[in-house]
C-alpha cells in the first residue's frame, strides 16, 4: 500500500554570528510506507524554530535529519550517506541508512534494517559494524556502500555481559583487523550493595574479569566471546565514546566516571565536590593498561588519582600507583558519549588530528544545575593534547540552565566525519542529525 | 480514576481498612506529611529522581505522572524497602540504573516521602501511612525470624 502526503522539510542554517538566518523549504514528496519493506521518506515535520547552536566564528550548521529515533552512534559513507544506530528499534529496525536523494543537503529517505537496538556503529574496510548490548555484527558493503545482504549479518562477537547497567557496547576498529568493544561495569563503584550509602567496595572487584574494560576481538572470526577475545584494558567503569587515533596508532576512550560521592559518602564529600568529581577522563589505552576503577577516581582539581571511598579513601588519600593517568580530565558527570579524532581538511589547521567529544549531559550534579549537553574540542599534536579543552558546539539543550535532564531538548551522542570534512553530531533525544561546516 | 483503581485494589487487599483510612486523612495531616516527606526526598531521592521528579531518561525512572508512583501502594513501599534492579518496563520504558534499598528509613519517613511524591510533580494520588509501610515490612521479613 502506498500513501502520499505532503512532507514539509524545514531546513535551518545558523552560524555563531548569524543566528537568524533560516531557510524554510516546503516540498512535496511521495511517502512510501509499506509494512514489509523499510524504505520510506523520513518523517520530517514542520516544527517551531528550534534552539540555535552556538559555534566558533566561521562555522555554521544545518539540521540534516529530524525525528530519526534515539540515534546513538553514526557513520557517514564516502558518498555522504549516513548510517545511524538506534538505541531502540523503530518498527523492528535498529539501523537506518539516511540518503539525500535530491541533493538538497538534507537526508530525505531512510532505509531500516537490523532488528536490534544498541549503540555501536562503525564503517571500516568495506564493512559496516553494529552492536546490540551483547553482540557485534558486521555487514558487507558494496561499492555504493549499501549493505549486500541485509538479513544475514555475520555475528563476530557474542555472549558479552549485559546486566542492565552500562549495557551499551561501543566499538572502534584499528588498521590491523581488530575491533575494540567496551564492556561496561554493571555497577557504580563495585560496592557490596550497589549505590548504597556507606557500602564498602568488594576486594578484589569481581566485575573486572568480564566487564569494566575494553576487549579486543578479530574482525574476521565468527561468534567470538570472552575466550577468543583479549581484555585489552581494564579499570574502565564505562566507555561510550572511543576512537582509534590514526596519527598515534592507538586507542583513546572516554570514561564515564563514578556517581554519587556525596549520596553514598556524605561525611567525606560536599554536594559541590560530588557535582564536580570525579573527572570525566579521556585515556589513551595500550594493551594491558589499567585505569584504576573502582579502586580510584581522578580528581582534576587536585590533579591526582584519589583512593575511592569504598576502598578506604577520604577524598585526599592517593591511590592507583599502577593505574594510568588520563590524557585529558573534564569536569564530572558530563557523560561523554562520542569521541572522534578529526582527520579532515575542511576545518582550520587547529582542528587537524584533534579530538571532538560529544557530551550527553549530566544528571548526577543535582541539586546543583546540570552540565554538559555540548560538543567539546581538544587540540592534539603528535598524538598528545597541545592545548586546553574548549566547548566547540553548545546550545543543544535549548535552555540556559538545566536543573533536570528531561528539560534538555537535544542531547549530543554520536559523532562522524563526512567525506568533505564536515562534522556530524547525532542527538538521541529527538533524533536530530546536525552537520557542522566551516567556511572562511 | 486513580481512586477507582485504588478502591478496586482495596477489595482484594488485607490493607483495605488502612488504605481507606489513608485516603480520607484530613488535609492538615497530609500537608505535615508532605512537608516532612519533601525533606526525605531531598536527602535520599532527589539525586537520581531529580528536583522535578522527572528522573533521568533511560537511567532513572520518573516519578512525575508515573503509573507506578501513582499506583499500587504496596508495590512502591516494597521498592523503597528493597530497592530495585529488575529489568522491567515502567510505562513502556526501560531504565538502566539500580535503586538501593532504603529499609533503614523509618516507617513514618517512608510514608511521608511516598505521600510527598504522590502529591507532587503533578501527581494527585492518595497519602501513604506508616501503618501501611509497617505491614509491607512485616510481610517481607523471612518467617523464621
Amino acid at each position: 500500500m502506498q500513501a502520499s502526503k505532503t512532507i514539509r522539510l524545514t531546513a535551518k542554517y545558523a552560524g555563531a554570528a548569524l543566528f537568524g538566518l533560516f531557510f524554510l523549504v516546503n516540498t512535496k514528496a511521495a511517502n512510501h510506507l509499506t509494512t514489509d519493506t523499510s524504505k520510506h521518506h523520513l518523517p520530517f515535520v514542520q516544527q517551531e524554530i528550534d534552539n540555535p547552536l552556538v559555534l566558533p566564528k566561521g562555522f555554521s550548521y544545518a539540521i540534516v535529519a529530524e525525528n530519526v529515533g534515539r540515534v546513538r552512534h553514526i557513520a557517514v559513507t564516502p558518498k555522504g550517506d549516513l548510517y545511524a544506530k538506534l538505541a531502540r528499534p523503530i518498527n523492528g529496525k535498529g539501523i537506518f541508512k539516511l540518503v539525500d536523494t535530491n541533493n538538497d543537503g538534507k537526508y530525505d529517505t531512510s532505509f531500516g534494517f537490523g532488528n536490534y537496538g544498541g549503540t555501536g556503529l562503525a564503517i571500516k574496510n568495506g564493512y559496516l559494524y553494529a552492536s546490540n548490548d551483547q553482540e557485534v555484527f558486521r555487514y558487507e558493503l558494496d561499492k555504493q556502500y549499501d549493505v549486500v545482504n541485509l538479513g544475514k549479518p555475520e555475528r563476530i562477537v557474542t555472549g558479552l555481559i549485559n546486566r542492565r547497567q552500562h549495557e551499551s557496547k561501543s566499538i572502534a576498529l584499528d588498521d590491523k583487523g581488530h575491533i575494540y568493544v567496551n564492556i561496561g561495569a554493571y555497577a557504580n563503584a563495585c560496592q557490596e550493595k550497589d549505590r548504597s550509602k556507606g557500602s564498602p567496595g568488594k576486594m578484589p572487584c569481581p566485575i573486572l574479569d568480564s566487564a569494566g574494560g575494553i576487549w579486543q576481538f578479530s574482525v574476521d572470526l565468527p561468534n567470538q566471546s570472552y575466550k577468543e577475545g583479549i581484555r585489552y584494558a581494564t579499570g574502565l567503569r564505562n566507555v561510550v565514546g572511543l576512537d582509534w587515533n590514526q596519527s598515534s596508532k592507538s586507542l583513546f576512550v572516554m570514561q564515564h566516571g563514578r556517581d554519587q560521592l556525596y549520596d553514598n559518602w556524605p561525611a567525606l564529600f560536599t554536594q559541590q565536590q560530588s557535582a564536580e568529581l570525579p573527572s570525566e577522563c579521556m585515556y589513551e589505552v595500550k594493551k594491558g593498561d589499567d585505569a584504576g576503577w573502582p579502586y580510584i577516581f581522578y580528581d582534576h582539581i587536585q590533579k591526582k588519582k584519589i583512593l575511592a571511598p569504598e576502598y578506604g579513601g577520604d577524598g585526599v588519600k592517593e591511590g592507583g600507583k599502577d593505574a594510568i593517568n588520563p590524557t585529558v580530565a573534564f569536569p564530572g558527570h558530563l557523560a561523554p558519549n562520542g569521541l572522534l579524532f578529526y582527520t579532515g581538511n575542511q576545518f582550520p589547521a587547529k582542528y587537524k588530528n584533534g579530538a571532538f567529544i560529544a557530551f550527553h549531559g549530566s544528571w548526577n550534579r543535582a541539586p546543583l544545575p546540570q552540565k554538559g549537553y555540548f560538543v567539546a574540542f581538544v587540540p592534539f599534536k603528535n598524538g598528545k593534547p597541545s592545548g586546553e579543552w574548549e566547548i566547540f558546539a553548545d546550545g543543544f539543550a535549548g535552555e540556559p540552565e538545566i536543573k533536570s535532564p528531561r528539560q534538555a531538548k537535544h542531547r549530543p551522542c554520536g559523532l562522524a566525519q563526512g567525506p568533505d570534512g564536515s562534522l556530524y553530531v547525532s542527538d538521541d533525544n529527538k533524533g536530530f542529525i546536525y552537520k557542522i561546516t566551516y567556511k572562511n | 480514576m486513580f481512586r477507582f483503581l485504588f478502591l478496586s485494589f482495596c477489595f482484594s487487599s488485607t490493607y483495605c481498612a488502612q488504605a481507606q483510612q489513608s485516603s480520607t486523612t484530613p488535609k492538615k495531616d497530609i500537608s505535615t506529611s508532605i512537608n516532612k516527606g519533601k525533606v526525605v526526598y531531598q536527602t535520599h531521592c532527589l539525586s537520581c529522581h531529580q528536583i522535578d521528579g522527572g528522573g533521568v531518561p533511560h537511567l532513572n525512572p520518573p516519578l512525575a505522572e508515573s503509573s507506578w508512583a501513582n499506583g499500587n501502594v504496596q508495590r512502591i513501599i516494597q521498592i523503597v524497602l528493597k530497592g530495585m534492579s529488575d529489568r522491567v518496563p515502567i510505562d513502556d520504558e526501560y531504565y538502566s540504573n539500580s535503586m538501593p534499598a532504603f529499609a533503614h528509613l523509618s516507617n513514618a519517613q517512608i510514608a511521608d516521602v511516598l505521600t510527598y511524591i504522590r502529591q507532587s510533580f503533578g501527581n494527585q494520588s492518595s497519602a501513604v501511612t506508616a501503618t501501611e509501610v509497617l505491614a509491607v515490612r512485616k510481610k517481607m521479613q523471612p518467617k523464621h525470624k
